[in-house]
């Protein structure tokens, strides 16, 4: 059966109201569905209230409403409840495992990242080492946009305390080998951290297949509202880390001497969570649930096969990342000579299509290709072939004005 | 849009690049970064007095931020600290306001101010070249 993307483009109120525009920054937001602004107003209006403190019908419903979010979150990672904290984002995700699992480390404990992570990824580590002593090292990333495997031997030792990669890379749009860091991990007894932001829009996560221990989810990427996002972690990983933050709700008794805290999730969730975002994230997951995944991903990677053969075509390109489609998403980013990625995307805006031109937040793998910055198309489920005439032409009119 | 932003003496004015290099010797300097997109300008300063004598740049960025550079460096010698702060108030105002410019050589830039998000474009020369200033003593 042919995919129906008119059918899903019109289940996204903004596309629907917009039907002239290309919308190819799904990586850095995702438009949401009706289902999930639905989910959301329907919240505030029949059950809003706080979670887990009062005892009246409207504060059993909002509780209801939160718990049942994060059971629908523990399905879509095949995962437990008592395993999914929800965070104002990934960056607040990826943070509470360096500050949280962090805090067990030892002066000379190595971590591991890559120079083809985002910011958030690099950053977080970086305030640890300087923080707790830790050694950070980096996995590097080879000409085709991919993780340098072959370095894993090298870079991981057995004063390696953690992993933590991209799942998809935010600018290459390559998949990462995880079964041989999760192998590499486990001849040393270190942890894995997916930074899954990227791959959390494309269908269900199997994360006992993956086989690692925490995983970092945006809410906004993967069809949500803004400022809610996942740490999965496993139990007994969660359960060895201090919380990142003190207050209400992550406490199990409080002395003016001392306080002991909940066990997890709600350790990792002080003060009052942001209720409505995780309901209008369980729709989202519910929404990518209803999907027809397997179309989507044949469908991503024809556009994604057009976007390259039609930017090789134009004279001065220059892919950064994988050329060809296998082990890669929708994503893809580019460098057109004589053109700064922000004039490129200035006229692609004149043509009604939408896309990210800067550094996307991984200026070491920018550093790596030469590059202050490249123009990144990104895929959506609703993305068309016009999006893609759209963008060969208008990157086609830039290089005519700009080179 | 595109004819109206790129306009001719916009593109002109950053083919030129008016200033562009560095000085052997100046006497300040001030490299500033715009933290959204990695772009990168370079200001190098010989004053004498108080007041610039010679100005070079050297700018890693797009079309609007190289025009602007090129535009500043023609503008820029002569002028001392306060008069150069009222020259980027004089952009800023222009970008936000549709203020006519006191500085008639900065009219090419008043098509950039719908476009929000391109102003710090147009002002990372002006806020290097205050910093630079801010290290002449």
């Amino acid at each position: 059966m042919r995919l129906d993307v008119d059918w899903i483009r019109a289940q996204f109120p903004l596309l629907a109201a917009n039907p002239g525009l290309h919308y190819l920054d799904s990586a850095a937001s995702a438009q949401v569905p009706a289902s999930v602004i639905d989910a959301v107003q329907r919240f505030d209006t029949e059950s809003r209230a706080n979670v887990h403190r009062g005892v009246h019908r409207l504060a059993e419903r909002a509780t209801d409403a939160y718990e049942g979010a994060r059971r629908t979150l523990a399905r879509f990672l095949s995962a437990h409840p008592r395993e999914i904290v929800f965070t104002g984002g990934c960056t607040a995700a990826i943070n509470l495992v360096a500050q949280g699992y962090g805090a067990l480390l030892l002066p000379g404990d190595e971590v591991v990242i890559s120079e083809l992570e985002h910011h958030s990824n690099i950053v977080p580590w970086q305030m640890l080492r300087d923080r707790r002593g830790i050694v950070l090292k980096t996995l590097p990333v080879g000409e085709d946009g991919r993780l340098d495997m072959a370095a894993l031997e090298r870079v991981v030792t057995k004063r390696c305390r953690l992993i933590a990669l991209t799942h998809c890379s935010n600018v290459t749009g390559a998949v990462s080998d995880i079964g041989s860091i999760v192998d590499a991990a486990g001849t040393v007894g270190a942890k894995v951290l997916l930074d899954g932001a990227q791959r959390a829009p494309h269908g269900p996560i199997d994360l006992p297949e993956l086989g690692v221990d925490f995983y970092a989810i945006a809410g906004h990427k993967m069809f949500g509202p803004t400022g809610i996002g996942v740490l999965w972690g496993r139990e007994e990983a969660l359960a060895r880390m201090q919380p990142m933050l003190g207050g209400g709700g992550m406490i199990e008794q409080v002395r003016i001497e001392r306080t002991t805290y909940a066990d997890p999730p709600q350790r990792f969730e002080a003060g009052t969570p942001p209720i409505a975002g995780a309901v209008g994230l369980g729709a989202a997951a519910e929404w990518q649930e209803q999907q027809d995944w397997p179309a989507l991903t044949q469908n991503a990677l024809r556009l994604t096969g057009r976007m390259l053969d039609g930017l090789a075509g134009i004279e001065g390109t220059r892919i950064i990342g994988p050329t060809g489609l296998q082990g890669r998403i929708g994503i893809v980013s580019f460098a057109l000579e004589g053109a700064h990625p922000h004039d490129v995307c200035q006229v692609l805006d004149a043509r009604s299509v939408a896309c990210r031109g800067g550094h996307h937040c991984t200026q070491p793998l920018h550093d790596r290709f030469g590059l202050a910055g490249s123009t990144r198309a990104s895929l959506g489920p609703y993305s068309d072939d016009a999006a893609i005439d759209a963008l060969i032409e208008g990157v086609a009119e830039a290089r005519r004005i700009f080179a | 849009m595109n004819d109206r932003l790129y306009h001719d003496t916009l593109m002109e004015a950053a083919r030129q690049a008016t200033g562009h290099g560095r000085l052997a010797k100046p006497d300040a300097s001030a490299t500033v970064d715009n933290p959204l997109c990695g772009d990168r300008v370079t200001i190098d300063l010989r004053c004498e007095a108080g007041r610039i004598a010679e100005i070079a740049h050297d700018v890693r960025g797009c079309i609007l931020c190289r025009a602007s550079a090129s535009v500043l460096a023609r503008e820029a010698v002569g002028l001392d600290r306060t008069e150069a702060a009222a020259k980027r108030a004089g952009m800023e105002a222009l970008l936000s306001d549709g203020a006519l410019p006191a500085t008639p050589a900065f009219e090419p830039f008043r098509p950039v101010a719908p476009y929000r998000s391109r102003h710090d474009c147009v002002l990372l020369p002006f806020r290097a070249l205050e910093r630079a200033l801010g290290d002449v003593g």
